[in-house]
């Protein structure tokens, strides 16, 4: 199957400066793709490409099968990009709605070519403000409403055209823990109830496993990692990936603050990486009744990544070699991700 | 009443109402330069102000030779003195409208001489439309004219209020020297009658009928902007 977004040797740049250099990025339908960076790092820019927003300098840009950009020309203008941009929703860090009109009349305004009626506009734009849980607020100003109250809004407008993407532009930078939460358990909704594909930029890792199932890392307009985000989180490659995505190099610099010592003798370090809804049995106490070595923990931390709770921990098994062999074996025998570790990070 | 004013303020009663020289002939002629130039220098000015802001660099409509053809003419008319674009457009007025002197003369160089200043007080009001709502339109497939309508007009409506609420003053300022081309006018009278006859009390009534006139605009224009703004300013 064809990737719903697929972005080919995307560059953009302006003058000297390239704000995005080279980017392949392949989304599948239904997917939440994280693109996670610093600002400045090109992520906006490069998702302004899949609605023309931002014109690439090279590249190839598609979109549900219809080619945007190619050979270095935008393959659609006038009515025909209008309509096309009209299946690729957008959400903003200001939530950008009108402030001089209601509501209703913002999500209307999405629907002004639309060939429905007034009255099924009206019906329609009801009914998705319900869907966001704001039917009781049709009538107010913006200005009326708590940022994430707006930013539902904007979300019911960028929908009302039907799209099968929702780009979300640093959508919930702007707004307190609370509302970020609901903004992100609204948009994981409409991904499950909907199909909706959403591209999801961000700074702040936590909104990208929360939601996200895939990732992309970008820094100075490079994707400098990418792929399935389990996968990215237990395996990170790049250093600006440990920082964002943390998982278990960034436990490693948490043990490292400890300076808990050296290594003893008989002493192993290990790290355990695993999907707590696989592993049922404690490793720790397994180790100590099948193998007869002493395991101490030095360091656990659960995360949740997506619906999936991730586990990372590191521990210290006392027992001579041979029994150390036996430890790795049984250890493999589950299914964790295991790690030797140098005695060395424990100085 | 009329006693009174015979009293105190001799001159100004001698005047009269009608006749060329009268106080009802001076208001009327004040209101009418004042009415059309702001009709149609302020269509001039919203014209050329919406043209500058969407031919700039990064507008919707970005195109350097109007902008800059745009930007140039605003700035021409700008740069003239008013008193002497009476003068200097006589001939041009001769030919809209038949004759170079008296009210409806008048009209056209307070057309021209209001709609540059106009014009750039419109690109600023425009201008404070956050360039994020014109993107968010843009993403929902909005074209041109919605983003005009929609957008910047309906966006900008309460700051454009504002604005015209200052043009129409400087607009009432500029009628005042609409006499220097027989055009009369409250200016003309107080100048005319009052200043160049020595009579005080005319230019003082004169002065305050003008004051008055500002003050209705102002507090017109005031409750209007407030009335039609629903953003935090």
């Amino acid at each position: 199957m064809p990737s719903i977004i697929d972005l080919d040797h995307v560059t953009v740049s302006f003058g000297d400066l390239t704000a995005v250099s080279d980017v392949l990025i392949k989304v599948e339908k239904g997917d939440v793709y994280g693109i996670v960076g610093y600002s400045g790092a090109g992520k906006s820019t490069l998702v302004r490409t899949i609605n023309l927003l931002q014109q690439p300098t090279s590249g190839t840009v598609t979109v549900a099968g219809t080619p945007l950009f190619k050979d270095g020309q935008p393959q659609l203008a006038g009515a025909a990009l209008q309509e096309k941009r009209r299946t690729i929703g957008m959400i903003f860090q200001h939530f950008n709605l009108l402030n001089e009109v209601t509501v209703i009349e913002n999500v209307a305004f999405a629907l002004k070519h639309s060939k429905l009626d007034d009255d099924a506009i009206e019906a329609k734009c009801t009914r998705l403000l319900d869907l966001v849980g704001l039917a009781d607020k049709a009538d107010n100003y913006p200005i009326q409403l708590s940022g994430g109250e707006q930013q539902r809004v904007a979300i019911a407008r960028a929908l009302a055209n039907d799209p099968e993407i929702l780009i979300s532009d640093e959508a919930t930078s702007a707004l307190d823990p609370q509302n970020t939460n609901q903004i992100l358990d609204l948009l994981k909704r409409l991904n499950k109830e909907l199909g909706l594909t959403i591209i999801l930029i961000t700074h702040e890792m936590d909104a990208v496993k929360k939601v996200a199932n895939k990732i992309a890392v970008m820094e100075h307009g490079h994707v400098v990692e990418q792929g399935d985000l389990k996968e990215v989180y237990l395996r990170p490659q790049a250093e600006l990936t440990r920082q964002f995505v943390g998982g278990s190099l960034a436990a490693a610099d948490t043990l490292k603050a400890f300076h808990l010592g050296q290594l003893g003798e008989n002493e192993q370090l290990y790290q355990v990486v695993f999907s707590a809804q696989t592993v049922t049995k404690s490793i720790i106490l397994e180790l100590y009744k099948q193998v007869g070595v002493d395991v101490s923990m030095l360091y656990g931390n659960i995360e949740v990544l997506g619906d999936e709770p991730v586990g990372t921990m590191f521990i210290l098994v006392t027992g001579s070699a041979d029994q150390q062999a036996r430890v790795e074996k049984l250890l493999a025998s589950y299914q964790v991700e295991v790690t030797k570790v140098d005695g060395g990070i424990l100085a | 009443m009329s006693e009174l004013i015979s009293k105190y303020l001799p001159n100004v009663a001698s005047l009269g109402w009608s006749g060329d020289s009268g106080w009802g002939t001076a208001i009327f002629q004040t209101l009418y330069m004042t009415f059309w130039p702001a009709v149609i220098g302020g269509l001039l000015g919203l014209v050329f102000g919406l043209a500058l802001v969407l031919t700039k660099e990064g507008g919707i409509l970005a195109n350097r030779v109007w902008f800059n053809i745009c930007d140039k003419v605003v700035s021409f008319f700008r740069a003239i003195p008013f008193i002497i674009l009476l003068a200097f457009i006589a001939p041009f007025t001769q030919l809209i409208v038949g004759t170079q002197i008296g009210t409806t003369a008048a009209l056209v160089p307070l057309s021209l001489g209001v709609f540059p200043f106009f014009a750039r007080q419109v690109e600023v009001a425009l201008e404070s439309v956050d360039r994020g709502k014109i993107e968010a339109a843009q993403a929902l497939g909005a074209t041109n004219l919605d983003i005009i309508f929609d957008v910047y007009l309906s966006e900008a409506r309460a700051e454009l209020v504002r604005v015209s609420t200052v043009t129409l003053i400087s607009l009432i300022g500029l009628t005042a020297m609409a006499g220097a081309i027989g055009a009369g006018g409250l200016g003309n009278t107080a100048i005319a009658y009052g200043y160049n006859r020595f009579n005080n009390d005319v230019t003082v009534v004169a002065t305050l009928l003008v004051l008055i006139l500002v003050l209705i605009v102002q507090l017109v224009g005031d409750w209007l902007t407030k009335r039609l703004n629903h953003q935090v300013r």
